[in-house]
């Protein structure tokens, strides 16, 4: 058994009197790709944003990176444990150059904050000869990167945020508004989280861009964990017929295979 | 466009470098081609002023007075802010320098608290912006007003003479001539333009500003602090406003408490025309510097070319509307 690069413990988030996210128990293993389905409103990014420390869970919940508790997450803690998000209207500046959206933020500098611009424009050409699959030379590392498409795009964040060494990274959407040779980039960049080892968790409410990269599948509904699969012990018919239960009754009815948790609906 | 001004020469061993170099500095090469037509213009109209030096060194003793502010407020605009209060800075620093002259005579001094004002000033502007989170258009109009007053109540509207710092070691420094003619104002335009473009381009903090200026949500989600960067472009804008003002009074010997009006819209000009988004994100030093000079000749070069004073701001709002619409079209074209 390995010790999950994440682990949440009954964590529950209020806002006020709305309960957004009651006693949720999720986890991801190291390089496990997890497929976090629900429509809107069913708590995708209040969980997100607990993890990525932007919302305190409610006392009583816990969060563990790594097996190690973490008590008060803060964004910056969250960033210094290897969390990484991947919002796809929020992740690259437009105008600037592929080498400076790879480096925002963490910029390499010499001394005295001056930076060693041409290590950042070598190691930007390497890494998309090696992971982009840039091979045009009309393409440079001073490239802005509003001249290219949305699956290179959400490649390039996805490549930023291995560079550096996240362990798990959040793909809010990342198929959002793309073509479908587009989204293809973008699943292949998936898959390639989980061959460098890393984990990643796949939002998404369309299910037939999560199926074919992810190992799990969590489904939520109304703020809790509606059902739960690994994809080897479901196939994607019968993924939809469930998805189905779930959106017209908020549980997931009690057959074969998946493992089921909180069944009452909320008040 | 980008707006990563010159980063090393592009590589020439790909057949597209010099298209991908055209397109990176092509409103660079626009400002340029801008300039040299009207130059072109002015020396066929005055061929004899304009193979003087005597008008440049008129150019280079008048135009720093906004250059110098315009080259930080360039940073302050790719942030995608907006600073109006530098005018009434100008002045705000040179009631301080005023004072401390008077109080010790000692003109460095004077300096160093006139530069700390400045700097203070900016600092407030934004301090209040990202504290507040008002939009920086409106908080500036407030302090323009509150530091112009301030300098009004303390000095009563009454100029003082600043005659006693002619011909001094600092006079020279910032406002003489070397060899009789070339401007030391140039001098620190220059440098000013420089610092800003070391710290544009080659500098973390320079990156910040474009970052913050581009997607302030992203540079924040990648741990930028948005509001230190813009914090600091504020101060430094205040502090150069008041380095500007020091420069411009010297060489008159005189402080006006009027100090900076009239110089509001030439800077906004210089910035605008260099080719720095409204939007931000995007600009250049470069762009700020030849725009700058630009604004600068416009009024002298007119009046030599034997059409009446009358003409100039008619031809400033001819240069700017099509030079901008020009970029414009251009920016969208390259993207």
């Amino acid at each position: 058994m390995t010790t999950p690069a994440l682990e949440l413990v009954n964590v529950s988030k209020s806002f006020g009197e709305v309960k957004s996210l009651h006693n949720i128990n999720f986890k991801v293993e190291p390089g496990e790709v997890v497929g976090l389905l629900g429509d809107n409103g069913a708590g995708k990014s209040t969980l997100v944003k607990v993890i990525t420390g932007y919302h305190a869970p409610d006392p009583g919940g816990e969060i563990y990176f790594g097996g190690q508790k973490v008590d008060h997450l803060s964004m910056q803690k969250a960033r210094d444990l290897g969390v990484e998000c991947v919002y796809q209207e929020k992740a690259l500046a437009d105008l600037q150059s592929l080498w400076r959206n790879i480096f925002m933020g963490r910029e390499l500098t010499t001394s005295m904050g001056f930076m060693d611009v041409k290590k950042m424009q070598a190691e930007t050409e390497r890494l998309m000869q090696e992971h982009m699959g840039f091979t045009s030379k009309a393409v440079s590392a001073e490239t802005p990167v509003k001249t290219m498409s949305g699956g290179e795009r959400q490649g390039i964040a996805i490549t930023r945020a291995l560079y550096f060494q996240a362990n798990i990274i959040i793909l809010d959407e990342p198929t959002m508004a793309l073509s479908l040779t587009e989204t293809k980039k973008v699943l292949d960049f998936i898959g390639g989280i989980a061959k460098a080892g890393k984990s990643a968790i796949f939002i998404d409410h369309n299910i037939f861009h999560v199926y074919p990269v992810v190992d799990r599948i969590v489904v939520l509904d109304r703020g809790m964990i509606a059902g739960e699969f690994m994809k080897n012990e479901v196939t994607l018919e019968e993924l939809i017929e469930r998805l189905y239960t779930v959106a017209r009754t908020g549980t997931y009815d009690k057959s074969d295979g998946a493992v089921l948790k909180n069944l009452e609906v909320p008040a | 466009m980008t707006a990563n001004a010159t980063l090393g020469a592009p590589n020439q061993k790909q057949a597209s470098g010099a298209t991908r170099w055209l397109r990176r500095y092509a409103l660079q090469i626009g400002i340029t081609l801008v300039a040299f037509a009207i130059w072109i213009f002015f020396v066929i109209g005055s061929p004899q002023t304009f193979f003087s030096r005597n008008i440049y060194a008129a150019f280079m003793s008048t135009t720093p007075f906004f250059g110098i502010v315009a080259l930080p407020l360039t940073m302050v605009v790719i942030t995608g802010e907006m600073d109006l209060s530098f005018p009434s800075i100008m002045s705000f620093g040179m009631l301080v320098f005023s004072t401390v002259l008077f109080a010790t005579a000692n003109p460095w001094l004077a300096m160093v608290a006139c530069l700390a004002a400045g700097l203070a000033a900016g600092f407030l502007n934004g301090w209040l912006i990202t504290k507040f989170l008002v939009p920086s258009l409106v908080i500036t109009i407030g302090t323009q007003f509150f530091w112009r007053g301030v300098v009004q109540v303390l000095t009563n509207g009454t100029g003082k003479s600043l005659l006693m710092t002619r011909d001094t070691l600092f006079y020279n420094i910032f406002v003489g001539r070397i060899n009789g003619w070339f401007p030391m104002q140039m001098i620190w335009m220059i440098l000013v333009a420089l610092l800003t473009w070391v710290f544009l381009n080659r500098h973390r903090f320079g990156a910040h500003v474009y970052l913050v200026g581009d997607n302030k949500e992203s540079a924040r989600l990648m741990g930028v602090s948005v509001s230190r960067t813009k914090i600091m472009v504020f101060a430094i804008t205040g502090m150069a406003a008041a380095l500007a003002g020091m420069i411009a009074s010297l060489e008159l010997s005189y402080y006006w408490p009027t100090l900076g009006e009239g110089y509001l819209l030439n800077t906004l000009s210089s910035v605008f025309l260099g080719g720095t988004s409204v939007f931000g994100g995007a600009g250049t030093v470069y762009g700020t510097f030849v725009a700058s000079f630009i604004i600068g000749a416009i009024n002298a070069g007119i009046v030599a070319v034997g059409l009446s004073g009358f003409w100039t701001q008619l031809i400033y709002g001819l240069i700017i509307v099509i030079s901008v619409i020009v970029q414009t079209v251009v920016s969208k074209k390259i993207s």
